[in-house]
């Protein structure tokens, strides 16, 4: 009996990220409009938690506090259209573009801190951000603690679809270019210096990695990515104000990688499924449920599935790969 | 001569994680004697120490006085009188030199024997009395091998097990050290087991000696039959 | 003047709490190197149990004395639950389980006692003492009490056998268990130790900030920034980071940047620590050997 016939690795990989992009094109037309939404917000999500895992995951540095990036692209973008009129794809651009300035700066004193130093340092940016934004002094730009208001626009180019449905496919857009990225930068020698220095930063600086240099620009790359989600929010949402931008933020997306992976973009996805849908269900309990749900599984998967969904799912096909080729 | 060993270690194996250090060590302490471990970096005498102390995963025979202790933990193996003094004397350094000797005490209830002991240390090592409310960590290396002694002393120990008591210290004060070692092991009748690098030291020390290589006793013997081998005296004392 | 005096006052009141707070956290830290970040939920919940209490007509002191033990035994059994099996594991894993303990915490909180703010009794009273227009009882109630606890905690660690186990399992956990110490033991009883000063502190602010699931996140801050400023392995320096921290948050409020924006007191003096002198005002430096 000849043995079963297997698809060499990267075909199957590439298999799946068609199917992938298949389905996520043709959801939106049949799926109710709410649904687009949600759809759409775990798009961003995923956004938000790539960036939180290449700071964390690959790079090794703790954030509790990604949440503040979130608003302050939620922010740029919002007052750059309701206040300067700037197109929303440029406004995009612009909130990426400052977050990753911004995270580039945070991470230069970060350099100074480890683990839970540097945990608690971003868990205190994390709490005080929503007090930053309501301060009356700035309040004529952040509109304080009413926030500011949005429209969704329209399709351009008058294509068939609504609001709801073109902003999915500019996200998903969006998405697709940081995915590469990301993919890119991982598989690069770059993206080992970054595993490097969180496996052994003294092993990793003694082979000559320059630390100061990787850990900021990763720091900036990882708020990019949060700031440009924390931007399409805005859009998608369209409203940003100071208290939804709290410590909550920032703790869910933490919950977000450990569930879907840490070290891992597709886990991304499931991550963003957790955090979107789960509340849903758990709120029909009762309002305490979800984040009772988040700590129990976050406290469960450090416990069982330490790499989460992903890796669970990486392990499984390998053993499955594994038990094929032993005929 | 042959009442029961303070210490009878048979067939022990020892591994960290999945590597294996130990490969079935047998070694012995008399009741009242002092037994050297020798052996090169990497030979395995600190995980034997280990080992016998619970520190490690271990598999094997180790008995105390006839009793097997070779499933107890750390803590109850040193309350059953097995008193070890770490490869770089494992000194609480934040605490007074006192309040490291009052550690050394904790689990002892009588507390007049315990007063009494505290003399008894500060008889053998008066430099320690000086320093007593000093912190540990400001003492110098000799004085806290001393003090790293005098802690395992005040646990009213059956046996005294040292990981390389000379290390970094200058000749003068190992001597000073083992000759306090020497006379403990006979007016205060605890056995001894000392694993040391310093091979003419330990030979002069101790009545019993057996050489550790990547993990097995290749020799045992007395003190003399360790120098006239040939072997052991080209390893391990140049000559 | 005199609302400076007033103001240095009451930020010596909330200080007391942060001082409070910072202690358990640096107790625990010394401990276990690990940041005790569900340490206000803890407080929280404790506090919520009091207040159960005393609405069910427990006498005030009582209620205070049984939510102390209680919040202990808690602590004790979060210890050999949740934190054991962590102990080894990486620093990642271990902030995540002490944020999933947080969570936990703050939602078992709402769930059974509801998002309702409360309001929380004080057993002091309502006047002043002496009539003084600087500090009210409740204030100089926690100052006091404050000073009590530190002074019961070091008499604790300083005299007693069980403190001097703790002291040495803290410092080096190997040499603790040669000496037949079980470190285990000693973690849980600090642990323990941890919660009941939590309970205490915030049976203490709760009067004045409200009793609500989410009253203890800004005031951890604090004590976090506290317990740095004073340096993370020093007690003492926890203790005085605590109260000049209290000081300062007031004095910046009222002077310099308004009510609104005190928490980023809180925030500056964290960064400003970890980047000039991680080490904090007492704290010792670290050297790691390669």
């Amino acid at each position: 009996m000849p043995a079963p016939k297997q698809l060499p690795r990267w075909t199957e990989q590439r298999l799946i990220v068609v199917a992938f992009v298949l389905v996520a094109c043709v959801l939106p037309f049949v799926v109710s409009n709410y649904r687009v939404f949600q759809l759409n917000m775990v798009i961003i999500t995923s956004m938000a938690l790539i960036g939180l895992n290449l700071l964390t995951g690959y790079n090794g540095q703790i954030s509790l506090g990604h949440g503040a990036f979130y608003a302050m692209g939620a922010y740029c973008t919002a007052i750059l259209i309701d206040q300067f009129g700037v197109p929303y794809p440029i406004a995009i651009v612009a909130s990426g573009v400052l977050c990753m300035g911004l995270g580039w700066l945070f991470g230069l004193p970060a350099l100074r801190l480890e683990g839970l130093y540097l945990a608690l340092a971003t868990f205190a940016l994390g709490v005080c951000l929503p007090q930053i934004l309501k301060y009356k002094g700035i309040e004529h730009w952040t509109g304080g603690v009413q926030g500011i208001t949005l429209i969704k626009p329209d399709a351009p180019f008058g294509l068939p679809l609504s609001a709801d449905q073109w902003l999915y496919f500019f996200s998903f857009g969006v998405l697709l270019i940081l995915l590469w990225v990301a993919h890119n930068l991982i598989t690069s020698h770059t993206g080992g210096a970054i595993m490097a220095i969180r496996d052994n930063p003294l092993a990793a600086a003694a082979m000559g990695i320059d630390l100061a240099r990787y850990k900021t620009t990763t720091f900036g790359i990882s708020a990019m990515y949060t700031g440009i989600a924390g931007g399409l929010s805005a859009l998608v949402v369209q409203f940003v104000a100071p208290d939804s931008f709290g410590v909550l933020v920032s703790a869910g997306f933490l919950v977000g990688i450990v569930v879907g992976g840490l070290a891992s973009l597709s886990g991304a996805f499931f991550g963003a499924l957790f955090l979107q849908f789960i509340p849903n269900v758990a709120d029909q309990i009762s309002k305490a449920a979800p984040w009772a749900i988040y700590g129990v599984v976050m406290i469960g998967f450090v416990y069982l599935m330490p790499e989460g969904i992903a890796g669970f799912i990486r392990r499984a096909r390998a053993s499955g790969a594994h038990a094929r080729t032993k005929t | 001569m042959n009442s029961l060993n303070t210490l009878t270690v048979k067939d022990l194996h020892a591994s960290y994680g999945a590597i294996q250090v130990l490969h079935g060590v047998n070694v012995e302490v008399s009741q009242g004697g002092a037994t050297a471990v020798l052996g090169a970096n990497g030979a395995g005498k600190t995980t034997l120490l280990r080992a016998i102390c619970g520190q490690i995963n271990r598999r094997g025979t180790i008995e105390l006085n006839g009793e097997a202790i070779d499933r107890l933990d750390t803590a109850d193996i040193a309350r059953r009188g097995v008193a070890h003094v770490p490869q770089g004397r494992g000194t609480f350094t934040t605490l007074t030199a006192e309040e490291n000797l009052r550690l050394g005490a904790y689990t002892r209830r009588k507390s007049g024997k315990v007063q009494q002991d505290f003399e008894l240390v500060y008889s053998y090592f008066p430099r320690l009395y000086e320093r007593r409310n000093q912190q540990a960590g400001t003492l110098s290396g000799g004085e806290q091998q001393m003090l790293a002694i005098g802690r395992a002393l005040m646990l009213e120990p059956k046996l005294l097990v040292l990981d390389e008591p000379s290390f970094g210290l200058a000749p003068r004060i190992v001597q000073e050290i083992f000759g306090i070692m020497r006379k403990i092991n006979r007016e205060q009748r605890v056995s001894v087991l000392v694993v040391e690098q310093n091979a003419n030291l330990a030979l002069d020390f101790a009545d019993r000696a057996c050489v550790l290589e990547t993990g097995v006793v290749v020799t045992t013997g007395s003190p003399e039959e360790m120098r006239q081998n040939e072997d052991v005296r080209r390893a391990y004392l140049g000559y | 003047m005199e609302q400076l005096l007033h103001q240095i006052a009451a930020g010596l009141a909330t200080g007391g709490v942060y001082a409070s707070l910072a202690l358990a956290l640096v107790m625990i830290y010394q401990a276990t190197h690990h940041v005790n970040f569900a340490q206000g939920e803890l407080a929280m919940c404790s506090t919520y149990l009091a207040w159960w209490l005393i609405g069910a007509g427990v006498p005030y002191w009582l209620a205070f004395l049984i939510t102390v033990v209680v919040s202990f035994f808690f602590g004790v059994g979060i210890e050999r639950v949740l934190i054991r099996r962590v102990e080894k594991a990486p620093v990642l894993s271990v902030v995540i389980v002490f944020i999933g303990m947080q969570f936990i915490l703050n939602s078992l909180a709402g769930w059974v006692f509801g998002y309702t703010i409360q309001q929380f009794p004080s057993p002091f009273p309502e006047e002043p003492p002496f009539g003084n227009p600087f500090i009210n009882s409740h204030e100089l109630g926690i100052v006091a009490v404050t000073f009590f606890v530190v002074g019961l905690l070091w008499a604790f660690f300083r005299f007693t056998p069980a403190g001097l186990a703790l002291r040495g399992a803290a410092a080096n956990s190997d040499s603790a268990g040669l000496c037949g110490i079980r470190v285990g033991s000693m973690l849980a009883l600090g642990w323990g130790l941890a919660a009941a000063i939590g309970a205490v502190a915030g049976m203490l602010i709760a009067p004045v900030v409200f009793l609500d699931p989410n009253m203890m996140a800004g005031i951890l801050i604090y004590a976090f920034a506290a317990a740095l400023l004073g340096g993370i392995d020093s007690p003492v320096g926890a203790v005085i980071g605590g109260f000049m921290l209290g000081v300062l948050e007031n004095l910046a409020g009222a002077y310099l940047i308004g009510t609104e924006l005190k928490l980023t007191v809180a925030l500056v003096t964290i960064v400003t620590v970890l980047v000039v002198k991680p080490s904090g005002l007492l704290g010792k430096v670290v050297v790691t050997r390669v």
